[in-house]
């Protein structure tokens, strides 16, 4: 995984509640197993029934046309687990969302992906969504996970939390599997423990063949 | 010198502090703190589908690493799968890429593939119970949200990303942050009629779509223990649906006596060990919860949802909430729903014309749903202009269900009688309504344009899905059976 460097661009208001996964990333009629996660991103949201561009929609308006940065509300990536909706984020250069809060799964997604998942506390977001709305993507924002701040235009710094252990598996980009596997002893020894505490666990067979 | 995670073990052994089953199950399954301060929860059984399991498999070829236990991970094709009878790969073009990457990646990695012909394929959440591949007490991954479905026989289970699912392939753990924990009380007996998933739309309603997010939920109470297996499964299925990151039953004698002799399932002396622990998994006296909640069952009526949310929910009987009493950030996307649903504040549902029924999904599609169904159907014929649909939740249930002569019932009504996979419930096998089509449906989600483009879903349970399809409208199953419709 890329580690996460300070991170500029446009910041895009999508001042919603409980915007779910079939919104960000929808399910298309043909499916593909190399989608373009770029044309995916709100798909169904950026186009109109005719197919042709809805001008309405916050990511079709030319200021936001090259986003960086997605602020939005309570419970972001609801819903399905479906790591697409990670993925069409960066490819659309997303490395940030801003959010008052994360559903749990979208959040997982986001760490194993290197896309930047911050909450703020609710006054905190409703004031930070204010200043994007006002900036309008004139001027971008930049995000710092090292020192745990936005900064940008119309206002002072931001500071947010983030879990140590996130924030350093973002920074260095740590590769999850490798980490783990710096336990492998410790898994093996599970295993064998519990081959004889509850052998059911361990073993598998289909007793028909 | 000994492992933190053993010290912990013992710490909490030492000590005289009640827990919660799901901190037994936790703690049991905890394998060791890793270096960035996750727990590694050790995953006793793995179940992977054709829709995400591909590109881990990729991921894995590309950095050359194995599936650690392959003989605890087990494959199905249930998303993509078309549900016409005959069915190949060929029946849903759009799936017969997913399908043939499953098997590739299934037959390199040693992983037992319960294929698209398969006399046990079915949705994942509905086979491994089914098959006992999931036990009490034991954890459970899939990549999918409606994991924890099988919570209904006392697992642990974890819904994940395609990243995550990879993890669990090479290493058999997952890296987590300790969940808090949460307990539902469910007390008083369910009306005739009024099934669990007309209890978990309820508690949605009440604690909203983002209620249990963080949480481990245990559902417990009267009306919990009375639900046969099956309907506790479609309790912890929706858990999701409240944002819940887990939710179980906690075993009890139905569950084992459910569970006996299914083929995964331990026999002979193994059994009688494995039962003699599973008796131990309960929460202790005294125990204490993050967060609790209490529903009295006792008054409930059959439920449906009004909007684009699970937990834009009424009761049959009632109409559907102005937003103008809501607080201006609900307002907003309440009228938006209203507007996507074509409906407008203090009208009833119920009576409203509906172009298609769908009966499935791993929230509703085990035997004694496709029952409850036909039990309303028998004798009566699906409305002039309504597609109604039944898919089972796997081949097997398919097969009991034909030997039961359900599938008669549903097919003589004009019913779609179909094989099984996830199907309407989210559209990935073409299986989806025309636009503007009302749907009452037995799935989980809702949201605008899952189940087609502007198709108007309600989530319903099985009874008035059925009462729905025959009599073309919106229906009061209960005022149905009585013979008042």
């Amino acid at each position: 995984m890329q580690p996460f460097a300070p991170h500029t661009g446009v910041a895009v208001p999508l001042i919603a509640d409980d915007i779910n996964t079939d919104q960000i990333a929808p399910v298309q009629s043909m499916r593909s197993l190399k989608p373009d996660y770029k044309a995916l991103l709100f798909m169904r949201a950026r186009r109109r029934e005719d197919s042709s561009e809805n001008p309405d929609f916050v990511l079709n308006q030319s200021q936001f046309r090259e986003p960086g940065i997605l602020v939005t509300g309570h419970n972001f990536g609801a819903g399905s687990s479906r790591e697409a909706a990670v993925w069409a984020m960066l490819a659309n250069n997303i490395r940030v969302i801003v959010a008052k809060s994360f559903a749990d799964i979208y959040r997982e997604n986001c760490l194993q992906n290197g896309l930047l998942p911050i909450v703020l506390e609710p006054s905190a977001a409703a004031a930070f969504a204010q200043r994007v709305i006002s900036v309008n993507g004139a001027a971008p924002f930049t995000v710092d996970l090292r020192t745990q701040r936005i900064s940008g235009p119309g206002g002072a710094d931001i500071s947010f939390d983030m879990p140590a252990a996130d924030r350093m598996r973002l920074l260095e980009g740590l590769d999850d599997i490798g980490l783990s596997l710096q336990l492998a002893d410790e898994i093996a020894s599970w295993e064998r423990r519990m081959a004889t505490e509850q052998p059911w666990l361990q073993t598998a067979p289909d007793r028909r063949l | 010198m000994m492992q933190r995670a053993d010290r912990l073990r013992n710490f909490r052994a030492e000590t005289i502090m009640p827990q919660t089953l799901f901190d037994k199950i936790w703690d049991s399954h905890l394998v060791a703190r890793r270096a960035d301060g996750r727990d590694l929860i050790y995953i006793d059984r793995h179940v992977l589908h054709e829709l995400h399991a591909p590109h881990a498999f990729e991921q894995l070829q590309k950095q050359d690493r194995c599936v650690r236990r392959p003989d605890l991970t087990f494959s199905m094709q249930d998303h993509t799968v078309a549900t016409k009878p005959g069915r190949d790969d060929t029946t849903n073009p759009s799936g017969a890429a997913f399908l043939q990457a499953m098997r590739d990646g299934s037959r390199r990695n040693g992983i037992r593939l319960f294929d698209i012909d398969d006399p046990e394929q079915g949705i994942s959440h509905v086979v491994a119970p089914e098959l006992g591949m999931v036990l009490p007490g034991a954890t459970h991954a899939v990549p999918d949200s409606h994991a924890s479905t099988v919570g209904g026989v006392g697992a642990l289970a974890f819904g994940c990303g395609t990243s995550e699912l990879a993890h669990i392939l090479a290493t058999q753990v997952m890296a987590l942050r300790r969940p808090k924990s949460m307990l539902i009380r469910l007390e008083g007996l369910l009306a005739a009629h009024v099934t669990a998933k007309d209890v978990a739309l309820r508690i949605i309603a009440e604690l909203g779509v983002a209620g249990a997010r963080g949480h481990v939920v245990e559902y417990a109470g009267s009306a919990v223990h009375a639900m046969p297996i099956e309907s506790r499964m479609t309790l912890c299925n929706l858990n999701i649906e409240m944002g819940g990151r887990s939710g179980f039953v906690a075993p009890d004698e139905r569950v084992f006596s459910w569970i006996a002799d299914r083929p995964f399932v331990p026999t002979g002396a193994m059994w009688d060990r494995a039962l003699a622990h599973w008796r131990t998994l309960k929460t202790d006296d005294g125990a204490e919860f993050d967060r609790e909640h209490l529903l009295d069952c006792s008054t409930l009526e059959p439920q449906i949802t009004w909007g684009t949310d699970p937990s834009q929910v009424i009761g049959i009987s009632a109409r559907v909430p102005d937003p103008v009493a809501l607080d201006p950030s609900r307002r907003v996307a309440m009228e938006s729903a209203l507007g996507y649903m074509g409906l407008q504040p203090g009208m009833a549902l119920a009576g409203l014309p509906v172009e298609r029924v769908f009966i499935g999904s791993c929230t509703n599609s085990r035997l004694p749903d496709l029952k409850a169904a036909a039990d309303v159907v028998r004798g009566r014929r699906v409305a002039e202009g309504v597609i109604a649909m039944v898919v089972p939740g796997s081949t097997s249930v398919k097969r009991a269900a034909e030997a039961a002569g359900l599938d008669r019932v549903f097919r003589e009504a004009g019913f779609f009688w179909g094989e099984s996979g996830c199907s309407m419930c989210a559209g990935g096998n073409g299986d989806r309504g025309e636009p503007g089509e009302r749907c009452v449906s037995t799935t989980n989600r809702n949201f605008e344009h899952r189940q087609g483009r502007n198709v108007r879903t309600h989530l319903v349970s099985p009874e008035t899905a059925a009462a729905t399809a025959v009599v073309g409208r919106i229906a009061d199953v209960r005022q149905l059976m009585a013979g008042q419709t």
